[in-house]
């Protein structure tokens, strides 16, 4: 039986085999081997396997990217790590046109094993330059492979598997899925990259979600449920390159489309992979497919307008019940907590 | 050097026949540093490069007949044709590779040397950057991080006074050598004129012995300049951003002209004419053989953006 562990710790697991099992695998990043450790992601690893491979780093982002890809080139397999993804971006340069280009534009001559870990904010004040989910930023770039797990499971699966890629993986880790529980396999425990995830099989309607949004669309399914709607909900896990065929066969079981994303709806994971439904299953479709998905304002400070800006579980189920012509259910009085924190036991600081 | 300066005078010659599709920099003027540099490395040992990378790539032993079906867009080309002129790479020679976005190799380097440290390898990594490199701020992350690890590497800085065609004193403050940023960042440091292939062979055989040794990363300025445009085979006095004069004056202290004479007693002009006939036709050939060379087959476009496999834990090398 697999033991039920918190996110963290099965990122912590899948960090510490890989070290444990390979010597060019080296973690990186501000704060890794902190008595914090990433919001436990790197925890003690640093007393295991030394500082040389579990390092800290200068606030320099943009080097040390190059950095880890210089040494991946010279036969390394670096993992870096970003405490918000919104510094990763003093690092675009070389993500975008050195990480993600130099294994086609040098004729694929070596490979370019580098694992980048963003982690998303979200709530709790994180404010404008805190919560930013940029997935479909990365997902636009070829040559970069973006991961986004969802659970326990997941966390640990992907990251083994992405740091054994022969090809860049950016992964984008959830804060709020970080103290989620879940069923982990000891041991090494794999997922493909490339594929999505059926996680809930349903015949009424199709959500399409990623990240921390998985946990809403289960939500989401499990009410659609209590009034005889049969939600099939698909975990991307892999945002780049998109399972296309996973998602058109959905589709042509159900007809109706939910698209459930973690960043802004313009331009976002939503709309590709309404457009991908589109373009492969437009004659299955018996409604107009549906984004959810945060506005397009920056990410509000106060917890006054969080509930407008972050989307839930209600906002997927009326999405999917106008799909279906349903009416919608009665306005939902005070939510029995905050909606700035993720669940009642959480107090901060963050 | 004579082999730069005739290869990048023949590109000059034939870039005009439209036949090679890709923007060239050419180094002709600037061949002493990547040749005295690069004697004073081993094979294994890694170099990067920027746009103005061939003189680079063939100093370091890189493959002629590969690079000029690079330009050329052939399947042959060191990058399959995927790179072109600014994207030469030649791994059996340590070189790592080159890209046009300035300075961007810096970091690159640094972390080979970081890399072949941690593997236990005591490979030394130079990067080549120009004078405008200094002024993107990645070069000054690059040089804190090598110097605060102590890493093999050396920064060689060829200062040709231009950036595209903006000249230094409307990009850097007077008053401050460029080398001097060495220092700010506890590096060793020095600035060389472009004319003297041996004495930045002597610096570079130091700078290596140095970082071999575990003692750190070292910074050089050599004072150099293009005597062609910025990209293309033609001179461009007329664009009037340099004068003519300014041109000349740096042709008077040409380094393949010092070197040559250098060596006048030593070799004899027989000599020297014999190796410039020698390269010459070794030019024809590879020339020839990239035009014969055969495009990539369409279905290269889709090959290669990922690598599509894994390696399993404690797998490969």
């Amino acid at each position: 039986m697999s033991r039920v562990i918190p996110y963290h710790e099965a990122l912590r697991e899948a960090l510490a085999l890989c070290l444990e099992h390979d010597p060019r695998v080296y973690l990186m990043g501000l704060g890794v081997p902190d008595p914090k450790g990433l919001f436990g992601s790197t925890t003690g690893l640093v007393d295991r396997f030394g500082p040389e491979r579990v390092r800290d780093m200068p606030a320099s982002e943009n080097a040390m990217t190059g950095v880890a890809l210089g040494s991946a080139l010279a036969g390394m397999r670096p993992v870096l790590s970003h405490q918000r993804v919104d510094f990763a971006l003093l690092a675009m340069e070389q993500m975008v046109n050195q990480v993600a280009k130099w294994h086609y534009m040098f004729g694929g001559q070596r490979p370019v094993p580098i694992l980048i870990r963003m982690i998303v904010g979200r709530g709790w004040g994180q404010g404008a330059q805190h919560s930013q989910s940029l997935l479909s930023w990365f997902a636009h770039v070829p040559g970069l492979t973006v991961i986004a797990p969802a659970t326990p499971h997941d966390a640990k699966a992907l990251t083994l598997a992405a740091i054994e890629s022969d090809d860049p993986v950016i992964s984008f880790e959830h804060r709020w899925c970080f103290n989620v529980k879940g069923e982990v396999p000891e041991g090494i425990v794999r997922a493909p990259l490339g594929e999505a995830h059926v996680v809930r099989e349903g015949a009424d309607v199709t959500i399409v979600a990623s990240s921390y949004m998985v946990l809403e669309a289960m939500r989401a399914a499990e009410q659609l449920a209590e009034d005889g709607v049969d939600a099939e909900v698909i975990d991307l896990r892999t945002v780049a390159p998109l399972d296309r065929v996973t998602l058109a066969r959905s589709v042509r079981k159900t007809g109706h489309l939910v698209a459930a994303d973690i960043g802004w709806t313009s331009f976002g994971v939503g709309a590709e992979v309404v457009s991908a439904v589109v373009e492969d299953a437009f004659d299955a479709l018996r409604s107009a497919p549906r984004r959810v998905a945060s506005p397009d304002v920056p990410s509000p400070s106060t917890p006054a307008l969080s509930a407008g800006f972050w989307p839930r579980a209600r906002a997927i189920v009326d999405a999917a019940r106008a799909q279906l012509g349903r009416a919608p259910l009665p306005a939902e009085g005070p939510p029995p907590f905050p909606l700035d924190v993720p669940d009642p036991t959480f107090t901060g600081p963050f | 050097m004579m082999r730069l300066r005739a290869v990048e005078e023949r590109i000059a010659a034939r870039y005009p026949e439209q036949e090679m599709r890709c923007p060239t920099h050419l180094c002709v003027g600037q061949e002493a540093a990547p040749v005295g540099v690069c004697a004073a490395l081993r094979p294994d040992d890694y170099a990067l490069s920027h746009h103005r990378s061939h003189g680079h790539y063939l100093a370091k032993g890189g493959d002629l007949d590969r690079m000029i079906a690079e330009m050329y867009g052939r399947e042959t080309g060191c990058s399959r044709g995927k790179g072109g002129s600014m994207h030469l790479v030649d791994l059996s020679v340590g070189f790592l590779g080159a890209v046009p976005i300035v300075a961007s190799t810096v970091p690159i380097a640094v972390g080979a040397a970081f890399g072949a440290r941690m593997r236990g390898e005591d490979r030394v990594a130079v990067v080549f950057l120009g004078d405008a490199a200094v002024e993107e701020g990645v070069v000054h992350e690059s040089l804190a991080f090598a110097s605060l690890e102590r890493l093999p590497v050396l920064f060689v800085c060829e200062n040709n006074l231009y950036s595209v065609q903006t000249g230094l004193e409307a990009r850097q403050p007077s008053g401050r050598a460029i080398h001097e940023l060495g220092a700010a960042h506890a590096l060793s440091h020095a600035q060389l004129h472009g004319e003297d292939v041996f004495a930045i062979h002597a610096w570079a055989e130091e700078a290596v012995a140095q970082a071999r040794a575990g003692e750190g990363p070292s910074f050089l300025e050599v004072l150099t300049y293009r005597y062609l445009e910025h990209v293309g085979p033609y001179e461009d006095v007329e664009l009037g951003y340099r004068t003519r004069e300014e041109v000349d004056a740096w042709r008077a202290r040409d380094p393949i002209a010092h070197a040559t004479r250098a060596l006048a007693d030593e070799v004899g002009p027989e000599t020297i004419d014999g190796w410039m006939r020698a390269h010459a036709e070794a030019l024809d050939a590879a020339f020839e053989r990239a035009i014969a060379a055969p495009y990539p087959e369409p279905e290269a476009l889709f090959e290669g953006v990922f690598r599509g496999t894994s390696t399993r834990l404690g797998e490969g090398t």
